[in-house]
């Protein structure tokens, strides 16, 4: 007998799922393309979970759920402790100063080649020791074994929450078409850039191309990601690889000599004030608007949807419609 | 009252829509201000921008789609009308960009915009140097507000040219202009509306403050200031506290 029914096996999903299991609750999870890969904006995410830095723009919600991420994600992948690094070149370092004004959980860095050595020509930057980071894909994969291990597999199927019984949770992003959620495009790169060694996400402002680069095993680097209002689906624009292949040579000319593995472009479902929520229409909860905040906010997301159904209580995302 | 082709602003302040930390905040930097045109590129959205454009329409202001991004005529010309279909208006603010480092104006491809575009029914918005004689070109090629530069696109340096903005004011006491890019500050606002200008337009100043809604009345007060008191025709300066007679050895009380 199944308790509650999950549909989309993203991130969202699969938190859910995870939390839910987690509870006591015995769990269905259904996927139009089953297991995560390629078509869900999960798998092209950066993996960063840093939520004082997403404080210089984002809601004051977002660096306070962000903070249980780490440690939900620490239970099921391995997650990089090593906080995460803000830099601004020579002729931006009034943005720099800006951004520490905005943020909490900061010290200013003297000396950065202490911190990463392939870094030393810069001047400018912020440390945010209490971030971390983590690789994505990994994260997915880990979730779907950690849930295989409670008996949750994923069924491969075509589903609308109308169609199924009981209570349903609706994880499907942009296909679940909901009032007031649109899509934000971004575009990322994935480069192989032996020579250089980062051990930290890297963040570098600046007032056109704002870029961060998240390290990943291998002597792999993703960078990203454009942020654009629009809702098109095609592949990473000309413009998006110059940009940010530009301001990661600014920030390393080394990574002018990179392998370019794989380039990447999706949608990120958002709500007018791009936080993310848990709207309740009868027994169908539709957890959505993850914006950019995916791997930072899913575990949070997941939790008050958790508590919404099995304790009746109302966390500050959940919306009764 | 000049009027931007036959509309007149109750509160003469353009905001810009983009750079906000979400369309929430945008759409309350917008009531709170009472701004009564909203700007809008579609260059980069490649005409898939609809949820957020829903989003603009809904604020039930002006809609004033800009070229933002366009490197040539022939660009900004195709994005025009792109936006005439999209936004269901003749207004368009041309930008056709010369400079990637600094977006200044290309006088040349604006001048050619301008002609192609007002001959084709489009209500020109053209965004322009403080330069008289491109401005008298561009109002023969059928323009009729002109939106010369306060300083470089997002550089929030305020009026960079002065002594050119006002000579540009008083060289066309009768055509409308807006005070376009470059303000930082709600004084540099005041001080365009107190020059003469009829409104400004800006996006960064508000979008990237900290607090993005107040900075968006800041702003609203500051042109309402700077045009009551243009209206109230301002006293002349005076080096009052320069002496013109030593007053050494001299009683002062």
């Amino acid at each position: 007998m199944t308790d509650v029914t999950i549909i989309g096996a993203g991130v969202a999903g699969l938190c859910a799922a995870f939390t839910l299991c987690k509870a006591g609750l015995k769990v269905r999870l259904i996927d139009r393309n089953g297991a995560p890969g390629p078509h869900g904006c999960s798998w092209w995410a950066g993996g960063m979970l840093a939520p004082f830095c997403e404080g210089a723009v984002a809601e004051p919600a977002v660096v306070a759920h962000g903070q249980t991420a780490v440690p939900f994600w620490a239970g099921v992948t391995d997650v990089t402790y090593r906080g995460s690094l803000v830099i601004a070149l020579q002729r931006d370092r009034g943005e720099l100063d800006r951004f520490a004004r905005r943020t909490a959980g900061h010290c200013k860095v003297d000396d950065i080649a202490a911190l990463e050595p392939d870094l030393a020509q810069h001047k400018n930057a912020l440390f945010f020791e209490d971030e971390a980071h983590l690789d994505p894909r990994n994260a997915l994969s880990d979730l779907v074994a950690a849930l295989a291990g409670r008996g949750v597999h994923i069924e491969q199927a075509e589903v609308r929450p109308d169609n199924l019984d009981g209570p349903v949770i609706d994880t499907r992003g942009m296909a679940a078409n909901l009032s007031g959620l649109r899509g934000v495009r971004g575009e990322m790169v994935v480069l192989r850039a032996p020579d250089i060694t980062l051990s930290r996400p890297v963040r570098l402002l600046h007032p056109r191309h704002p870029l961060y680069i998240v390290p990943r095993a291998g002597g792999v680097f993703m960078l990203g990601a454009t942020q654009l209002e629009s809702s098109e689906r095609r592949g990473i624009s000309a413009r998006a690889v110059l940009e940010l292949l530009s301001a990661a040579y600014a920030l390393d000319p080394r990574f002018a000599e990179a392998e370019l593995l794989e380039t990447g472009a999706d949608l990120r479902p958002a709500y007018p004030d791009n936080l993310p929520r848990v709207t309740v229409r009868g027994r169908v909860l539709h957890l959505n608007g993850l914006f950019r905040h995916g791997y930072l906010l899913a575990p949070a997301l997941a939790a008050q949807a958790a508590d919404y159904l099995t304790k009746g209580i109302k966390g500050d995302l959940v919306h009764e419609d | 009252m000049r009027d931007f082709y036959g509309i007149t602003l109750d509160i003469p302040l353009m905001l810009g829509t983009a750079q906000y930390p979400s369309p929430a905040v945008m759409e309350s930097a917008f009531r709170q201000s009472g701004a009564s045109v909203a700007t809008v590129s579609l260059r980069r959205e490649g005409g898939q921008g609809q949820g957020f454009w829903d989003i603009i329409r809904g604020l039930g202001v002006h809609i004033l789609p800009n070229t933002a991004g366009c490197y040539s005529a022939r660009e900004a010309i195709t994005t025009a009308h792109m936006a005439r279909e999209l936004f269901d208006t003749n207004w368009i603010k041309l930008e056709v960009i010369g400079h990637a480092d600094t977006l200044q104006p290309d006088p040349f491809g604006l001048l050619e915009a301008t002609e192609a575009l007002a001959a084709d029914g489009f209500d020109v918005f053209p965004y322009t140097t403080e330069d008289q004689v491109l401005a008298a070109r561009l109002l023969d090629a059928g323009a009729k507000v002109l939106m010369p530069w306060g300083a470089p696109i997002g550089s929030g340096l305020g009026l960079n040219n002065r002594y050119g903005l006002k000579t540009l004011r008083a060289a066309f006491p009768d055509v409308p202009m807006v005070i376009d890019a470059g303000l930082g500050l709600p004084s540099h606002a005041a001080d365009a509306l107190e020059m003469g200008f009829d409104a400004v337009l800006l996006n960064t100043a508000v979008a990237q403050a900290g607090d993005p809604v107040a900075m968006a009345r800041g702003f609203a007060l500051a042109v309402q200031a700077g045009a009551l008191a243009r209206q109230a025709d301002p006293m002349a300066p005076r080096d009052m506290a320069v002496p013109s007679t030593p007053v050494v050895g001299k009683a002062w009380l």
